[in-house]
């Protein structure tokens, strides 16, 4: 009987105790001061450049929806999340919003009413933005036209859908905190560190996500394939991959705000980043986010490449055909590209990546370069699937992946199916 | 010096023999900066594996600009036409659609229709004089008394094929496609019934092309519409 009454004390006890430490560890860091600072046109204005930097509209704008207004579905593998109307607005955007209220949903992840958010919410990056531009993007967001667009439930499955399962997920992988400058760097090395681990967030897309869709490296900027979009956003840090390690700063800065340089241009979900966020950062900041990303460690250096997986001959042979009737044009019969047109396939990292979504992709949906203020009228590479079935695809891929010196790893057709579905052929 | 020079000279030209360009770079022209688009939008139309890729030449300017608006900005949805126009600015899309609109090419006879007379001639009825009871208004009124459109923004109805017509309207009917608000094809469409549908689009499938868009309307257009703006409403 005794021994039963201990049982139960040491059950309530344990209970008690984890309940209050995912308390705990769910509501750290979370100040009571209030700001008493008052918008100004200065503060606004910084606030709406934040807002491009960030990207807040890429989310929280439905297709041809008013700006901000939110509701649009952001699939991911635990269900969708829609996201919130950031509009003025009284009753289902941020109208009842104070200073302190937004500062609480961008750094800890709560929202005006208690409840957690889904870092579908990239808050585990915004964490690190500093109070000073999280209360000037509030000042921007309150001065834009408020529009009424209810709140969309998420479509989440269950355990997903339970706050429980957020309150664990947080007490594992987040950790709420400002950008701490490293003072053994130069301030523009910590300006661009600041912009790309905070409001950039570019660790969302270019680092690997775990099956829980949390990214605990996410600083290291390894490279990942993003969820739910048949992409892989390379790594920042590797040579192999999109390293920039050994590029002048220049033509960093080219690719942030115009999308193209001679030897790379963007396709895919990054031109949508470069056309809506990076095409407008000030030479200043992109400079810094070049020199930050050129300090990177390489880690590749230490890690030796899987032998890549033979292509047949009859799929090199097959790849040929296809290539100089349908590539040879603009790509050049030897890969060999027309520089600011046309970028080379040979000694291309992006065709060689050990994942071949990215050159795959790049053939079924082809697709333009963003269109910029610097290259505002790009040329376009045609959408192959409608004329490639899946087989001749993974030929003409792993012909260019192994020809002109390439090596890289022979596609399968199922490889080319899996990302052709939902992809293009929805 | 000289020779290692021209020998870097030699090699390259070798490496470019066999391009289509031999060594020359690639016009710097709209047209190749469209080749994405004319991969799929010949000059006649084409079915393809997924579905049928209209002729775009030719086309009123507006009408086209409009069509890329809708495809970006999600009132039209096909996820490969989404995926390219996306991330351009309207500017470039506007260029793109002159550009199209601008093209003279031949347009290829009308394919011999198995359809019954009587659906033919209940399809030229509705084009011409419309539906008075079901305030449904002509074709004509607005298309043009030859069909082939009026500019800047609306566009022929002949020289298409009956599949492609008779998905269109349906997507109209169903609110798949949409346009700028006051949706007029869309009111347009919701009045017809499934069977009317398609002895419109059987009848002009078999209409030949006579002539471009005519000039813009002069007379009053039956219903507002937001993608036309220059034309006053009875």
């Amino acid at each position: 009987m005794r021994r039963g009454i201990l049982a139960l004390v040491i059950v309530v006890g344990v209970v008690g105790a984890s309940t209050a430490a995912l308390w705990w560890l769910n509501v750290r860091d979370e100040s009571t001061t209030t700001t008493q600072a008052t918008p100004t046109p200065a503060s606004i204005a910084t606030g709406a450049y934040l807002a491009r930097i960030g990207n807040c509209a890429g989310c929280h704008t439905r297709r041809g929806g008013a700006p901000f207004a939110g509701g649009r579905g952001i699939p991911t593998p635990f269900g969708t999340v829609y996201a919130s109307n950031l509009t003025p607005d009284d009753d289902t955007g941020l109208g009842r919003w104070t200073r302190d209220d937004f500062w609480r949903a961008m750094h800890n992840g709560r929202s005006r009413d208690g409840r957690l958010l889904y870092p579908a919410f990239p808050y585990p990056h915004y964490t690190e933005v500093l109070r000073e531009d999280v209360d000037a993007l509030f000042d921007y967001l309150r001065s834009v036209p408020a529009a009424r667009e209810r709140r969309r439930a998420h479509e989440l499955r269950f355990p997903y859908d339970t706050q429980l399962a957020l309150a664990v997920w947080r007490a594992l992988y987040f950790r709420p905190g400002v950008y701490e400058p490293d003072r053994a760097r130069p301030a523009d090395w910590n300006r661009g560190a600041y912009l790309v681990r905070g409001l950039g967030h570019c660790g969302a897309c270019h680092a690997a996500r775990n099956p829980l869709g949390a990214s605990p490296d996410s600083d290291t900027l390894g490279g990942g394939l993003i969820p739910m979009q048949g992409w892989y956003a390379p790594s920042l840090a590797s040579k192999r991959e999109a390293g920039v390690q050994d590029w002048p700063s220049g033509s960093v800065v080219a690719l942030l705000t115009t999308g193209v340089t001679p030897r790379a241009s963007v396709l895919g979900p990054m031109a949508e980043v470069v056309y809506a966020s990076t095409q407008h950062l000030t030479l200043q900041d992109a400079t810094a986010i070049a020199t930050f990303l050129k300090s990177l460690p390489d880690p590749s250096i230490d890690t030796p490449r899987a032998a890549p997986a033979e292509p047949t001959p009859q799929q090199m042979e097959r790849g040929r055909a296809i290539y100089d009737d349908r590539c040879a044009g603009c790509h050049g019969a030897n890969g060999e590209g027309w520089p600011g047109q046309y970028p080379p396939l040979a000694g291309n990292r992006a065709v060689l990546l050990d994942n071949a979504a990215n050159p795959i992709r790049a053939v079924l949906s082809g697709g333009f370069s963003p269109g910029t203020a610097g290259n505002p009228r790009p040329y376009g590479m045609p959408a192959f699937a409608p004329f490639l079935n899946d087989d001749e695809t993974a030929s003409v891929v792993s012909y260019v992946r192994n020809a002109w010196g390439n090596r890289a790893s022979a596609v399968a057709d199922w490889q080319v199916a899996r990302l052709a579905r939902g992809a293009v052929r929805e | 010096m000289r020779i290692v020079r021209l020998g870097v000279a030699f090699l390259s030209l070798a490496a470019f023999a066999g391009g289509a360009w031999a060594a020359s770079p690639p016009p710097d022209t709209l047209a190749q900066r469209v080749a994405a688009c004319t991969a799929c939008h010949d000059d006649s139309g084409r079915r393809g594996a997924d579905a049928y890729y209209p002729r775009i030449a030719g086309k009123p300017a507006g009408y086209l600009y409009h069509q890329l608006l809708n495809f970006k900005e999600g009132r039209r949805f096909y996820a490969l036409m989404t995926y390219q126009v996306e991330h351009l600015p309207d500017a470039y899309l506007r260029e793109i659609a002159e550009h199209f609109a601008a093209l003279e090419r031949p347009y290829v006879a009308p394919l011999a229709t198995t359809v019954r007379p009587e659906a033919l001639e209940r399809g030229r009825l509705l084009v011409h004089e419309g539906d008075a009871p079901a305030k449904l208004p002509a074709c004509t009124e607005c298309h043009g008394r030859r069909l082939t459109g009026v500019v800047p923004a609306i566009p022929a109805l002949v020289g298409l094929p009956r599949d492609y017509l008779i998905a269109q309207l349906n997507a109209w009917r169903s609110g798949v496609r949409r346009a700028h608000e006051p949706d007029c094809m869309a009111d347009v469409a919701r009045r017809l019934a499934p069977e009317d549908v398609a002895a419109i689009a059987s009848w002009l499938a078999t209409q030949p092309v006579l002539g471009r868009a005519e000039p813009v309307a002069s007379r009053k257009l039956p219903l507002a519409c937001g993608s036309v703006t220059d034309a006053a409403v009875k």
